[in-house]
């Protein structure tokens, strides 16, 4: 049942836990305290985040330590509404939903394919999807310009969206798990005289929810923080993401002051929705960030 | 169902290759098969070939052109150059050459401090989340591996404002009487800062490092470490990262068998020696795992860059990735940036190779060794995980 397979691990969070050392409870105590220290040191940076984001600029300056705001006040919110900030939510969101529904429909169709039909060129295909996810992602930063501007496609939503409709790592993940799928069904549908698109997608898809998941899941988290292939795939301020727009926001000086409370808000309301997201699917989430990862 | 075939190319791109001319009767099943394999795989061979394979081609051939991002690179006016951005880059003295090597310091000792910091960290963490009776393990798990999943955009922003001259990083020190640096301003480098501790002066720097230069930088400019700047940036990253690495360190322990362990405890090994010579053998395959994504990746270095110091101060923080990035983008130097790229790919490939090498050879045989008496010892189960976790 595990949506992908790169070693038989149990998921982390259903691992037996097996007869517990009899350990005093001094080693305890040092466990914990490492624990509570270091969750210290990872939730304090949001909490600060939330609480400058509600303080006026003098104020977060003044006491940048202090987890209540005094006065409290929206003003960092009301001065977002009014700028470009829901135009680039909508282009993120926009972007972010094309391409998770791309991705999860070619990948998926791809690591049917590469799992399941017999072709010609099958196993040379594999290795070349291989060999595209060992590619560092930045190396293509000049090149993806290069294309995008011989195409025609720069500075348009086009050019933002497609590149992304695809990727290895996904094709990867689904075709680990179809291979993890027993045949039989397939063969019982093929029987009764369905073809390979049919049986794709009313007998096989249907039983792939988990690897689906995972990848809808990393698709929009991925699509919904990249920034790299925005900066440049695009230079009109109105096709702004959040991830470019907040990063203009920072380094471009909007007004006098540094502007932390603006600032702050614009980072945490980009981070709301993949937190969301996180939250509610968090198990997918864990699984298909190692899963990822392992691959390359 | 023949209309099932035609369905997934109605929704591919429009380019995509017409379909169903080779329906024919003749296939049977397997052709069938095979047409429908290719169709099926039509869209993702169409994105990553024009998004990812043309691009290399068409960039290295701009690498070795002077084309300065007017019209299209392949129009009349552009000259082949053969290797010279690349000899303007490694061996042709000039700024491009200081700039890019001094990019090359800078991500070097970037590496040299994120890789083992976060591995170390994660592996620590996994560890002590590892305990068996520990309560909350979840809320922890949590909490270290969400900023992972955040925007790189978002974090170095909080970042920014933490590490800030009157921020929260600051306000701590002070508290501790430490008066804290400007951090993002400042473009000393920590090692010029220890030896300035030392009794080194920093302003005259010893004639037989200030007077030598090693491609168009002083071996004292080398030798400066990561600047101010580049830790906070340090700091961000390995705190950033360390939540993924210690989920697959976690995932690893659990598939440790607990009689392993309870063999090396029965033995007699203490917690140190279980951990030196039964835990971390078997966690091998992960180390390695770790240490390789964690080089590939710290060698890409872009975002938080862009967002947080865009090089400075005094391109202390500018990193080859982001040199490409500016070099073409800012300087209209598009045979540089191109060339950029591709020594950086050479470089990741060169070293991933190297650890590979590395990693597999040393002590390979006395841990194979130590991972084989620990499966007697446990006398089942232990042989087989131990090389599905491989």
């Amino acid at each position: 049942m595990t949506t992908t397979t790169t070693g038989a691990r149990p998921a982390p969070v259903s691992a037996p836990a097996g007869p517990g050392r009899r350990r005093g409870g001094l080693g305890r105590v040092a466990g914990y305290t490492v624990l509570v220290v270091f969750a210290l040191v990872y939730i304090y940076p949001f909490l600060i985040q939330l609480a400058t984001s509600f303080k006026t600029e003098a104020d977060s300056t003044a006491h940048p330590l202090a987890l209540w705001p005094d006065p409290v006040t929206s003003a960092a919110f009301g001065r977002l509404a009014e700028a470009d900030y829901p135009r680039w939510f909508l282009n993120s969101f926009v972007v972010a939903l094309v391409v998770t529904a791309g991705r999860v429909f070619f990948d998926s169709l791809a690591g049917y394919a590469l799992a399941r039909l017999r072709f010609r060129g099958r196993g040379a295909l594999f290795a070349a999807v291989i060999a595209v996810m060992a590619v560092p992602g930045v190396v293509l930063l000049i090149p993806k310009f290069l294309v995008l501007n011989q195409f025609g496609m720069y500075d348009s939503y086009s050019g933002m969206i497609v590149p992304l409709l695809a990727d290895a790592a996904g094709v990867f993940i689904m075709k680990q798990f179809f291979e993890s799928v027993p045949v039989s069904v397939e063969e019982a549908a093929r029987i009764d005289g369905a073809g390979p698109f049919r049986i794709f997608w009313s007998v096989v898809l249907p039983m792939a929810r988990p690897a689906l998941i995972t990848l809808t899941i990393l698709s929009f988290q991925g699509s919904w923080n990249e920034l790299p292939h925005f900066i440049v795939s695009r230079q009109s301020p109105e096709l702004n993401t959040l991830t470019t727009g907040v990063a203009s926001l920072v380094s471009g000086q909007l007004g006098s002051g540094n502007q932390y409370p603006l600032k702050l808000a614009a980072a945490l309301l980009m981070t709301v929705p993949v937190a969301l997201v996180f939250f509610a699917f968090q198990r997918h989430f864990v699984r298909g960030g190692t899963e990822g990862a392992v691959k390359g | 169902m023949t209309a099932g075939v035609g369905a997934p190319a109605v929704a591919a791109p429009p380019s995509a290759p017409s379909q169903g001319r080779g329906r024919g009767p003749g296939g049977g099943i397997r052709g069938r098969e095979g047409l429908a394999g290719w169709l099926f795989v039509a869209p993702v061979l169409l994105v990553l070939g024009l998004f990812l394979v043309v691009p290399i081609a068409m960039a290295l051939w701009v690498s070795l052109s002077d084309w300065q991002g007017q019209g299209s690179p392949f129009g009349n006016g552009v000259g082949f150059v053969g290797g010279g951005n690349y000899s303007e880059l490694l061996t042709t003295p000039g700024l491009a050459q200081t700039d890019f090597m001094t990019s090359l310091r800078n991500n070097a000792y970037y590496v040299l401090f994120v890789v083992p910091l976060q591995t170390v960290l994660a592996l620590g963490l996994a560890l002590v989340l590892n305990g068996k009776r520990l309560k909350g393990k979840g809320f922890f798990r949590t909490a270290y591996y969400f900023p992972s999943v955040t925007s790189s955009v978002a974090v170095s922003v909080v970042f920014l404002f933490v590490f800030s001259s009157s921020g929260v990083v600051n306000s701590l020190l002070a508290k501790i009487g430490v008066d804290g640096p400007s951090w993002f301003a400042d473009p000393r480098g920590v090692v010029h800062l220890v030896l300035g501790g030392l009794g080194v002066d920093t302003d005259a720097p010893p004639a037989a490092l200030a007077g030598r230069s090693v491609g168009g930088l002083t071996l004292w400019d080398w030798l400066a470490g990561p600047s101010v700047a580049m830790c906070a940036i340090i700091a961000l990253v390995v705190w950033t990262t360390a939540g993924t690495f210690m989920l697959m360190f976690l995932a690893a322990l659990q598939d440790i068998p607990v009689e392993v362990e309870e063999a090396a405890e029965i033995d007699g090994a203490g917690r140190w020696q279980r951990f030196r010579y039964v835990t971390l053998p078997m966690l091998r395959p992960t180390l390695f795992l770790v240490l390789t994504l964690g080089l590939i990746g710290t060698w890409q270095v872009f975002d938080q860059i862009y967002v947080m110091s865009q090089g400075a101060p005094g391109k202390t923080t500018l990193t080859p990735a982001y040199l490409s990035y500016q070099s073409s983008f800012n300087n209209n130097e598009w045979g540089q940036g191109s060339a950029i790229a591709f020594i950086l790919f050479a470089i990741i490939v060169a070293l991933t190779l190297v650890q590979r090498f590395v990693l597999r050879d040393k002590d390979d045989g006395r841990e194979r060794a130590a991972v084989r008496r620990a499966a007697k010892a446990a006398r089942s189960g232990a042989g087989p995980t131990a090389e599905v976790s491989r």
